[in-house]
């Protein structure tokens, strides 16, 4: 890792960004001013109630969306208009393409970047043996579950072994149980390549299992409002959920968030109708 | 054979046999039909007897000509209507009701503009298929999930590779969908335009012996033609059907 003078990985300062008018819709202050800095190889989750900016922090992190205001640094350089080499990006969303084979989905960016074809063969075969996917090469997309085509997803991203990892709700489509076990997939992942994380999730007892640091986001626009440190050891998986002090960090979260979730319930006009909100 | 494709088959069968039959059984004038053995014998007699070759190359020189050209500039069209969603609003209806022009009567306008050759017959084709094509294009552009545009940025696609790695193979099904539109409607285009206003090709040899009460040329000529563009079409399917399957579309 190159990480200049062991400041922060990536930072934000001063970040706002508000969507331009269209047509009759007024412009939309989505996000901040946030800052922020992400620790390097840091576990790092972002937290808020829906429609709070959550993804845009990560598009503007990962200069996917430019800044309305304020900048935005990665290993010391501005991130601005395009994705800078060293960060991945995982979304929500199945990005998996349909018309390649698994092992061609995950070999597709680094085929791209110019890398011998012997590199590119040896770190698919282990990027898909990581991630349980070595027995699925030569399927499509189609044959294979949500849960698994996510994790194609992730091998297509860790292949280019990002120093920075970006995760947009990747467990969002996924049930309960399949969440827990792909969360411990994600810490394995996490320890063994180094990369910083920065997981946007909307799952408190995610973001409470797999991270470091969790920052709670209030409602649109979003703004950090508090940043919580969970303590646990590096070495963690999913069994974390039984202990004591795990309630204590879910409460914490909670306690913080209600508020803003209320808030985002009555800005969407959830609560002015037949639904009674309790304070 | 699936239990669905052995009862289209019977079905063709069926049609044939009745139709051989009808025939024979003097159910049907034989100035109206021949039976089908007839048509096919006749078809046969044309293929080798060479005499058709210099019309049959003629179609379809002009099908493709007229066909790769409806497939380059409807999808030009489709995907600049697609990033100029201005100029899409405005041409919209136009587009919606282009099929309810009968193209045809822009011939002798092709006429004066291309001279008394086979180019107003390729035009005639390509007017009648590009559209379709540039519809389909436009419709793919938009179906291509939003996060699949987003992870060719995340992948630091330039935009010429990102439309040629990640766009276009998205919306392929829709772009595969075009171009056998564009071909059912040049062939249409061409042997129709060929049918009523040309001194050559498939469809004027059919009018002609037609015109003449040779029948047994006539069939022949219309089985060929069916059985060519069937036989294109099948093979259309079948990589459709391949294609589909692969995507878990079917």
């Amino acid at each position: 890792m190159s990480v200049a003078a062991k400041g922060p990985h990536a930072s934000l300062r001063g970040v706002t960004r508000v969507y331009p008018a269209v047509e009759d819709h007024p412009p939309v202050h989505a996000l901040g001013p946030v800052d922020l800095d992400l620790r390097p190889g840091e576990f790092f989750s972002v937290v808020g109630p829906s429609g709070c900016g959550k993804s845009t922090l990560l598009d503007v992190l990962a200069g996917l969306a430019p800044v309305s205001a304020g900048s935005v640094a990665f290993e010391g350089r501005a991130v601005a208009g395009e994705v800078p080499e060293g960060i991945g990006v995982v979304f929500q969303e199945d990005a998996s393409f349909p018309w390649l084979t698994v092992w061609d989905n995950a070999a597709f960016a680094l085929r791209r970047a110019a890398v011998s074809e012997s590199v590119v063969s040896e770190r698919v075969d282990h990027a898909l043996s990581f991630m349980g996917l070595a027995g699925f090469a030569s399927a499509y997309p189609a044959q294979l579950s949500g849960g698994m085509r996510q994790r194609l997803c992730i091998a297509r991203t860790l292949v280019t072994r990002p120093r920075l990892l970006l995760l947009d709700e990747p467990f969002g489509a996924l049930d309960q149980q399949t969440r827990l076990l792909m969360g411990d997939e994600l810490l394995r992942i996490w320890r063994e390549t180094g990369a910083t994380v920065l997981l946007i999730t909307h799952a408190l007892d995610e973001a409470a299992m797999l991270s470091d640091r969790v920052g709670v986001m209030s409602a649109r626009p979003g703004l950090l409002i508090e940043i919580v440190e969970t303590r646990w050891p590096r070495d963690r998986d999913s069994t974390i959920v039984s202990r004591p002090e795990f309630g204590e960090v879910t409460g914490r979260l909670w306690a913080r968030l209600r508020g803003e979730s209320l808030k985002a319930l009555e800005l969407t006009g959830v609560g002015r109708g037949g639904m009674e909100i309790v304070r | 054979m699936s239990r669905a494709g052995f009862i289209r088959l019977l079905i063709v069968a069926v049609a044939i046999v009745g139709l051989e039959v009808a025939c024979h059984a003097g159910l049907i004038d034989p100035i109206t039909i021949i039976p089908p053995s007839a048509m096919a014998a006749g078809a046969w007699k044309l293929l080798i007897s060479g005499r058709y070759t210099e019309d049959i190359l003629l179609t379809l020189g002009s099908v493709a000509l007229a066909a790769a050209l409806a497939v380059a500039g409807g999808f030009g069209l489709g995907y600049g209507l697609f990033r100029l969603p201005r100029l899409r609003r405005a041409l919209d209806p136009l587009l919606a009701s282009y099929y309810a022009v009968p193209t045809f009567i822009f011939y002798p306008l092709f006429i004066v503009l291309f001279g008394l050759n086979r180019l107003p017959l390729v035009a005639i084709g390509f007017v009648f298929a590009v559209v379709a094509m540039a519809i389909n294009t436009l419709t793919g552009f938009e179906r291509v999930p939003p996060v699949l545009r987003r992870t060719a940025r995340a992948l630091r696609l330039s935009e010429p590779a990102a439309l040629v790695q990640i766009t276009m193979p998205a919306c392929a099904p829709y772009l595969f969908t075009g171009v056998k539109l564009v071909i059912a409607y040049s062939f249409i285009g061409v042997i129709a335009g060929e049918f009523v206003l040309s001194g050559s090709g498939i469809g004027h040899e059919i009018a002609f012996a037609y015109n003449n009460f040779d029948n047994p040329t006539m069939y022949g000529l219309m089985l060929l033609l069916i059985g060519f563009v069937s036989g294109l079409n099948m093979l259309l399917f079948a990589w459709e059907r391949r294609f589909y399957r692969r995507r878990g579309l079917t």
